[in-house]
């Protein structure tokens, strides 16, 4: 199962945070810092599944951004991996341009439509492209016309 | 900057965003965010009703503010509100804002709830996904109590638009897994099961979740996935590339849909229908097949994704543990694996060989790749990959190759990341037994690991070998000339002098014929290493001293002169002093005869499950060991510690048994008071020798007894401050089969029994626990009421004793399992009995896990069981105290704390209290009759640790100062803690 889904910028600040298992406040901010440092200090060489704790993290960079994914070991990393792949790429299919942490906060609120179309409840629930898309493409289509 | 922001954008949004992006500082941001969560309120709270837009624009700003890291108390309503909007987007951002700020608010959960309902109703698939959305999120009682009946129809029925399945399959698995007694799913099954070969692939993906989950908890009700699961894989595998059209990810039909399927599989044993497994075994050869076909791009999303499917097949397989062929395939395909230049892809090779190597069919096809993967070990640059290098090559050691891999990890030891280096010490020691043929070989093996990583090797490594030394005559002369070569080294590591002392202090004789290890050569190598060595290893060197003056009376006059000089016979440290005097005094008055039975060589250990294996368990949790060694480690039980515990045990055995005492008999109980023939066996530290005199049991007994009377008139407090503390974490958590954390205020409840021992512990809606306690010198025996308070009937009532940490040296806690049915109004006894090793600072964990009309309730506690329940009232006069209270001068002997008075200052409660602490109050000692001085003696198996109290109150300022003084720091300490929040 998928514990979180983190966007990080390389400074470290958290540009979106989705928890599938509830966490509270006050733990939120600990451990994302704590998840970052644990990333971010690694090289380009270095593997990209990291034992955390009781959990996994799987993490991906894309030039300034990090994507980090939290998961249990019932879950395949290699799969996880690419999810993060194919949801940067279901962005930047929206978003017509490369991916960067200020277009996720000036469209939180699509990021997350993008997001929860892919990952209901920690689970995998979608893959393809045009048919997570379709529920924002209608909506920009009623605010067109 | 460009907002890029589309759609309807929300300009102010954007210039906030824009501001706090902009902001240089934290407390600029944070100054930034109050003056819009100032304006926000004052909008909602304002005359002016806001429109639909405006109030998505705040709460959107809320959610946003509350990304940041700030907490959200408001604007939950206006987020309720944009629920009934007609708008999609009004509604989408309302239903985020109750999805990420989940609130358990009832009043907010009713409304929210008819919002769904209303949505659930609408036939409108947008709007019905975003209600399910929310369901599957929040997933609270009261939703599921709502909708857990209307969710399976919508799932299955025929008109349900295919993303409003996928909506509803993982809501509905939410739901099963916060209320798993209010989805019945009985006459849905055979539908559910069959959503595996729904023609939408979404469909699939979501439903597969749901059916993993089911599958796990009644796999004889979905049994029939297998063969569903099967034919869909067998569709997906044989497509080409183009078939699946946008579920195809860089020319791999359907990854991560196949993962799961192969996954799902992993719930059940093989299929036994010929059929299905032949057209499985075919699905399995076709995913190895293709891993050997040249890729069909270039890009490593491609091969990510085929290889996803591979890892999971090659579960799959391992699961299975019965096809030959396609184990040996699998290993292969690995193989290549650990030279790909993918670090990834080595990581999980080496990750996933390491469970193909407990398999009978696989272990020698495993043990080929020996080689990459010692080249790993050494050459791999990512510290995460070399431990999965050393993990692989422990689970493929074996009898042939054990000395290779043992020589490999120990050179690699020299240069091993600190951060594992413990673990392979463990390990390294573990396989050496494990696979020792000659003996000679894993004393060896031994003295290098202390050799090359000293700091790293625990007490339970160099224990062991001492055990197996003893045990075996036929290494003990080489034992002993092996460790006299390594201690000539000019600095060596004090594990070795500890290990050295203690065998030529047993074995010594068997090299003395050699003049080059003659008996007065062996004394002058170890006695040069004696002075920078710690008290612990100086106590045992004193001890092998004594039995060379047995073994080779030629020494006798020179240890003598030894033992006689100031620094030992004067020395500051109790331990050594006594050891010196009383070693001196038995080599001068007892008789050869005497000396030799007194010091005779140790008897062979018990032989006992290795300590060490016990530690790497605790280490590496189960998954670093193989089945069958837990299932050892699970009938040994309580002996986690073997080799610990030995040295008290026979220490005591010596001490009763007079006809064989042996004073080395301690060498491994270095704590614990040295038995030594003529002394007294409870001669502890000098302070206690003192305090003796004051008469043990009688008086303490009478004084738990006032005890008993006093506290069962006080009236509980306990009894309304926590409501259902267990329906309510239904709620908010998943039921797990973990232990809970321990109540929040489980260290408040543990204080007030700290100064009684009998009382309410806990009390909720359901469940009551009484305690009554006795304890007596180092031991204690509580009895533990559990009651039901309701009217039905308590299930699988299991209740659990831990000592978390290091508690688990330091206390032993037995007791047995209760009745697992507690009858509604019944009451049902648990007796524990406890043991204090050593002084201690944690409390046991008392957790109790129930079923109560379904809902799993799981609590656990702090059982009051405190250092200060051990103590011996010691009563003496001013003088007396006041010199012992000199005596123990050292700064960190002493604990003091000013604090403000909680309760009432009333000298009778004081007295009281202080009394119920266990200790002797003190009358006409302190010069000041308002202070109150306490005297003890705590009682541990090992050691007496002899404590003085004062506490001085201050009426007018209601204030406190308390100071406490121990012969033992770390008890100050802790008294002092625990007494602060008593008075």
């Amino acid at each position: 199962m998928i514990k979180f889904v983190l966007m990080v910028n390389r400074q470290g600040q958290t540009r979106l945070s989705r928890y599938y298992e509830s966490v509270e406040l006050n733990r939120r901010a600990a451990l994302e810092a704590d998840v970052v440092r644990c990333c971010l200090s690694r090289k380009k060489d270095q593997c990209s599944f990291v034992e955390y704790k009781d959990f996994r993290l799987v993490y991906r960079q894309y030039a300034a951004l990090y994507i980090v994914v939290g998961v249990t070991d019932s879950e395949n990393e290699l799969s996880i991996y690419e999810l993060v792949h194919n949801f940067v790429e279901v962005l930047d299919k929206y978003f017509s341009r490369v991916v960067s942490s200020g277009a996720i906060m000036f469209n939180l609120d699509r990021v997350h439509v993008i997001l929860d179309e892919m990952i209901q409840n920690g689970h995998i629930v979608e893959t393809n492209k045009s048919r997570i898309l379709a529920p924002l493409t209608a909506i920009d289509k009623m605010a067109d016309g | 900057m460009p907002a890029v922001s589309k759609g309807d954008g929300m300009r102010g949004l954007a210039v906030f965003i824009s501001d706090i992006r902009n902001c240089k500082s934290k407390e600029a941001e944070i100054k930034r965010i109050n003056k819009e969560l100032a304006n926000i309120r004052s909008k909602f709270k304002g005359d002016k009703a806001l429109d639909g837009y405006s109030k998505k624009k705040y709460v959107c700003k809320l959610l946003f503010i509350f990304l940041l890291g700030h907490d959200i108390d408001f604007g939950h309503m206006e987020a309720v509100n944009l629920l009934s909007s007609n708008k999609y987007t009004e509604k989408q951002i309302g239903y985020l804002f109750i999805s990420v700020l989940v609130n358990s608010n009832s009043e907010l959960i009713r409304l929210i709830n008819n919002a769904i309902k209303n949505d659930l109703s609408s036939r409108n698939p947008t709007f019905m996904c975003l209600a399910l959305h929310c369901i599957a999120n929040v997933g609270s009682r009261e939703m599921a109590e709502a909708f857990a009946s209307e969710i399976p129809r919508i799932l299955v029925a025929g008109d349900t638009m295919d993303s409003v399945k996928q909506s509803a399959a993982l809501c509905l698995l939410r739901l099963y897994k916060t209320s798993p007694d209010l989805v019945l799913m009985g006459e849905w099954t055979s539908r559910v099961v069959h959503l595996l070969n729904d023609q939408h692939m979404g469909v699939v993906t979501a439903a597969i979740s749901l059916i993993t989950c089911l599958s796990q908890k009644n796999p004889d009700e979905f049994k029939t996935c297998v063969s569903l699961a099967v034919s869909r894989l067998s569709r997906i595998v044989s497509s080409a590339s183009t078939d699946l059209q946008d579920y195809t990810y860089y020319f791999v039909p359907a990854p991560w849909l196949s993962c799961k399927l192969l996954r799902l599989l992993q719930c059940y044993p093989p299929p036994e229908d010929g059929a299905v497994k032949g057209r499985l075994v075919e699905c399995l050869e076709t995913i190895l097949n293709k891993a050997q076909e040249p890729p069909k791009s270039k890009k490593v999303q491609h091969s990510n994704a085929k290889n996803a499917i591979l890892f999971e097949a090659i579960s799959l397989i391992i699961h299975y543990d019965s096809e030959p062929n396609l184990l040996v395939r699998a290993c292969n395909q690995l193989g290549q694996f650990l030279q790909h230049r993918e670090t990834n892809l080595r990581y999980l090779a080496l990750e996933s060989m390491c469970t193909l190597a407990s398999s009978e069919f696989s272990h020698e096809a495993v043990k080929t790749h020996i080689e990459t993967v010692i080249n790993a070990l050494k050459t791999e640059r990512d510290v995460s990959v070399r431990q999965r290098a050393a993990d692989l090559l422990y689970a493929m050691c074996d009898r042939s190759n054990a000395k290779q891999i043992v020589a490999e990890m120990l050179s690699y030891l020299e240069t091993a990341d600190y951060s594992i280096r413990e673990e392979m010490v463990l390990k390294v020691a573990i396989l050496a037994e494990k696979y020792a043929v000659d003996y000679s070989w894993y004393v060896d093996t031994i003295l290098n690991l202390i050799r090359i990583a000293g700091d790293y090797v625990s007490e339970e490594v160099w224990y062991r070998v001492i055990q197996i030394v003893i045990n075996r005559d036929d290494v003990q002369g080489y034992a002993a000339k092996t460790v006299f070569e390594a201690l000539q080294a000019p600095a060596c590591h004090e594990n070795m002098v500890k290990v050295g002392g203690y065998i030529l202090g047993e074995f010594g004789n068997l090299i003395a014929g050699d003049p080059r290890s003659s008996p007065l050569v062996q004394f002058n190598l170890l006695h040069s290493k004696f002075h920078l060595c710690s008290v612990p290893t100086r106590a045992l060197l004193l001890s092998a001293y004594i039995k060379f003056i047995n073994l080779f009376p030629e020494t006798k006059a020179t240890i003598q002169e030894v033992l006689r000089c100031d620094s030992q016979i004067r020395n500051s440290d109790v331990e050594l002093q006594q050891r010196a005097v009383e070693y001196l005094k038995l080599s001068s008055i007892a008789s050869t005869d005497v000396l030799a039975t007194v010091l005779e060589e140790m008897p062979p250990f018990p032989e006992r499950e290795s300590s060490i294996l016990a530690k790497l368990k605790k280490k590496k949790g189960p998954g670093a060991v193989s089945v069958t060694e837990l299932e050892d480690n699970k009938r040994e039980g309580g002996e986690l510690n073997g080799g610990a515990d030995r040295g008290p045990d026979t220490a005591a055995m010596a001490a009763s048994n007079a006809s064989t005492p042996s004073p080395s008999a301690d060498l491994l109980g270095i704590r614990s008071s040295a038995p030594v023939g003529a002394a007294p066996t409870s001669a502890g530290n000098l302070l206690v020798d003192v305090f003796s005199e004051a008469g043990p049991a009688a008086p303490s007994a009478a004084v738990n007894d006032d005890g008993f009377l006093r506290d069962l008139e006080q009236p509980t407090e306990t009894s309304d401050s926590l409501l259902v503390e267990g329906s309510g974490d239904s709620d908010s958590a998943p039921p797990s089969e973990d232990p809970a954390p321990p109540l929040s205020e489980a260290d408040e409840l543990l204080n007030k029994f700290v100064c009684k021992n009998n009382g309410v512990l806990f009390e909720n809606q359901l469940l009551q626990i009484g305690i009554k306690s006795e304890y007596r010198q180092n031991l204690g025996r509580m009895y533990l009421f559990y009651g039901n308070k309701t009217s039905v009937q308590f299930a699988s009532f299991t209740t659990t004793v831990s000592c978390p940490g290091e508690l688990q040296s330091q206390l032993n806690v037995q007791t047995k399992p209760v009745e697992p049915l507690v009858e509604g109004g019944a009451q049902i006894q648990q007796v524990l009995n406890i043991e204090c090793l050593t002084d201690f600072s944690d409390a046991p964990l008392l957790n109790i896990k129930f079923r109560y009309g379904g809902a799993l309730q799981n609590l656990t506690l702090k059982l009051p069981v405190t250092i200060n329940k051990f103590f011996q009232p010691t009563e003496m006069a001013s003088n007396d105290f006041f010199q012992r209270w000199k005596q123990l001068s050292q700064p960190q002997q002493e604990a003091q704390k000013i604090f403000k008075a909680n309760h009432s200052m009333d000298t009778e409660v004081l007295k009281a209290k202080l009394l119920g602490l266990g200790t002797a109050l003190l009358d006409n000692v302190d010069p000041n009759p308002e202070n109150y001085v306490c005297a003890g003696v705590i009682q541990t198996k090992g050691q007496q640790v002899g404590c003085l109290l004062r506490l001085e109150p201050n009426a007018q300022a209601q204030m406190y100062r308390l100071t406490l003084r121990c012969s033992k720091d770390s008890v100050s300490r802790r008294l002092c803690e625990l007494l602060a929040e008593q008075f």
